[in-house]
């Protein structure tokens, strides 16, 4: 289950040139507006024709300039959810989610009632899309592309015209697809949340390039990637797995780097959450700080630290086998004396959890 | 029923709405096609052809009759291998009647038509390809339906200019009882002779009936329709 893709397009003004691959699980095409996310799915679902561009899922060639190979957008089976969820009007709610099955090949696919279910659209089915919410349209959209039997999914955006309720609403559904179907899934988005709860590979673009790709962990904690993630953004993204409820309303979470506190996380003993440390919301000393607020101090090492154009340094840290990233000072850095193999605590002043279920089971 | 009516307006209402309504079927899968290709394709020429359909509606009628007596008459540049190849003769007969009310409501067909197709939004097209529909189909599933009530009101508009058509007809056609009388031409021959009065007024609230008909049932069509299309 994979997809590669390589492309180059020039617009008045744009230079696209990408290539990465997808494996299984959420792609996020990460990047600033116009960087060209929206354009890399155009190109493989076949509604922009690129000057240049290779595309093959599962070996199956889509896309081949080269060789002149270009499937037309019926024949790719590319399940694209728009950002304007583009649901027909003139069909009810269930016509509309069966509406791809008439051109689907007769291959055993998901079922209606079971992508109903997934995605709690039951009550909708008789009516029309001109009486849905926002939230509601987006739901059914994502149910029609999936219903058509697509290769893969290719989401633009798909939340970016909700309100914050709205998407809370549907990430919790887009987190099912991710772990109940086994499609690859390219998903564009701008918004670090999303990415960061969603996304099983990174690929951060800058302005039509590729900046980086990788595990969606270590992109996240990469110095490098930081500018293009945006400083605020950058941070570690962390496994944890719910250990125990203290009668304080503090819940304990152990993970590889040490076990962290968090207020009140109402989830069952043994889940697996992600968690994300942002970086500048690390803080680092040299000896045990003694006389702090701080729950949360990790003992941990220095791992590189990369200095940047301005005041500001990001430190990486090895906690047990996981990265922290921390963003401190020049400053600081210098007069903490900070080097690669320079044990230090680590204090971590807000742990955010990005998601409720990983969704990989323990076996 | 008849009774009411001389068997010469009879013939002239019988006459009107059977040339009206060939009138219209037969233009309208022409004037579906000349629509889309107005709103949707860029060929060379377009202007030529956007031109060409709205003559008629600018000409006066009698010009476009008498060009259509030269193209299609029986010694005409067409008509004369249509008559010696199909048989098919329009001069002085009611399918001539038809072929001017045809070329006369065209323009009003396409036009309805047109506003339609480009109305619907080409985004919901191009998320029916994504979804596995060829071009035909997309056509068929998301385009048609949502232009039919353009093509509804775009079919009572010609059908009922059809029924009023009289300068080209009656200049290509002539005004023959029985053949060539359409409903107009008949109020016309009516009020030409004495104590033709009463036969044109009882014409007249027929074309008023028939008119009025058309119109409310083209809007209750419309209507019922947009409330389908509109995803209420």
């Amino acid at each position: 289950m994979s997809l590669q893709v390589s492309l180059k397009h020039r617009f008045a003004g744009f230079d696209l040139d990408v290539a990465f691959e997808a494996p299984s699980g959420v792609t996020a095409l990460f990047g600033r507006s116009g960087s060209g996310k929206t354009t890399v799915i155009n190109a493989v679902a076949g509604l922009l024709r690129p000057d240049h561009g290779l595309v093959t899922s599962n070996g199956i060639t889509l896309l081949d300039r080269s060789r002149g190979i270009e499937l037309p957008p019926h024949q790719r089976r590319v399940g694209y959810v728009f950002q304007d969820s583009r649901l027909f009007p003139h069909l009810t709610v269930r016509q509309n989610l069966l509406y791809g099955r008439w051109f689907a090949p007769k291959e055993p696919g998901v079922s209606l009632d079971r992508i109903v279910e997934l995605l709690g659209i039951a009550p909708l089915l008789s009516r029309r899309p001109g009486a849905l919410s926002g939230g509601e349209k987006q739901r059914v959209a994502i149910g029609r592309a999936i219903l058509s039997n697509p290769r893969l999914l290719a989401l633009d955006e798909p939340l970016a015209a909700l309100d914050e309720a709205r998407k809370a609403e549907i990430l919790p559904y887009l987190e099912r697809l991710r772990d109940e179907l086994h499609l690859p899934i390219l998903y564009v988005s701008h918004a670090m949340a999303e990415v960061a709860r969603l996304a099983n590979t990174v690929v951060l673009m800058e302005a039509g390039r590729v900046a980086a790709a990788g595990p969606t962990a270590d992109i996240l904690s990469d110095p490098d990637a930081a500018p293009g993630l945006g400083l605020r953004e950058a941070g570690a993204l962390l496994t944890a797995t719910v250990a125990a409820q203290d009668e304080d309303g503090l819940t304990r979470l152990d993970c590889a780097a040490g076990p962290l506190w968090l207020p009140r996380i109402a989830a069952p003993l043994g889940t697996d959450l992600r968690i994300r440390i942002l970086a500048q919301d690390v803080m680092l000393a040299t000896t045990r700080p003694e006389g702090i607020s701080a729950l949360n101090i990790l003992s941990t090492t220095v791992r590189d630290i990369r200095h940047g154009t301005g005041p500001g340094t990001l430190v990486r840290l090895d906690a047990h086998g996981e990265t922290i990233l921390a963003r401190i000072t020049r400053r600081s850095a210098e007069a903490l004396a900070l080097a690669p193999g320079k044990p230090v605590f680590t204090v971590l002043k807000a742990v955010s959890v990005a998601q409720e279920s990983v969704g990989v089971k323990r076996t | 029923m008849t009774d009411w009516l001389t068997p010469n307006e009879w013939r002239a209402v019988a006459l009107s709405l059977r040339v009206s309504f060939w009138a219209t079927v037969v233009s309208l899968p022409i004037g579906l096609l000349v629509a889309y290709a107005l709103a949707r394709w860029n060929f060379w020429g377009k202007q030529l052809l956007n031109g060409l359909v709205h003559l008629p509606l600018i000409l006066p009628p009698v010009v476009t009759g008498y060009l259509l007596l030269l193209t299609f008459g029986r010694k005409g540049t067409v008509g004369q291998y249509l008559d010696e190849w199909f048989g098919l003769v329009f001069a002085f007969r009611w399918t001539g009647a038809a072929l001017a009310a045809a070329v006369m409501a065209f323009p009003l067909m396409v036009r309805a038509m047109r506003l339609a197709i480009e109305a619907v939004d080409p985004k919901l097209e191009q998320a029916a390809g994504t979804l596995g529909a060829s071009k035909p189909w997309v056509f068929l599933t998301v385009t048609l339906p949502l232009i039919l009530p353009g093509i509804i009101a775009g079919a009572i508009l010609a059908f009922a200019k059809a029924m009023g058509e009289f300068g080209a007809t009656i200049t290509f056609v002539s005004n023959i009882p029985g053949q060539t009388q359409t409903l107009p031409s008949a109020i016309y021959a009516f009020l030409q002779v004495p104590g033709g009065e009463g036969s044109a007024a009882r014409l007249v609230w027929i074309a008023i009936v028939i008119a009025m008909a058309a119109l409310l049932l083209s809007e209750w069509v419309a209507k019922a329709i947009a409330r389908r299309i509109s995803g209420q």
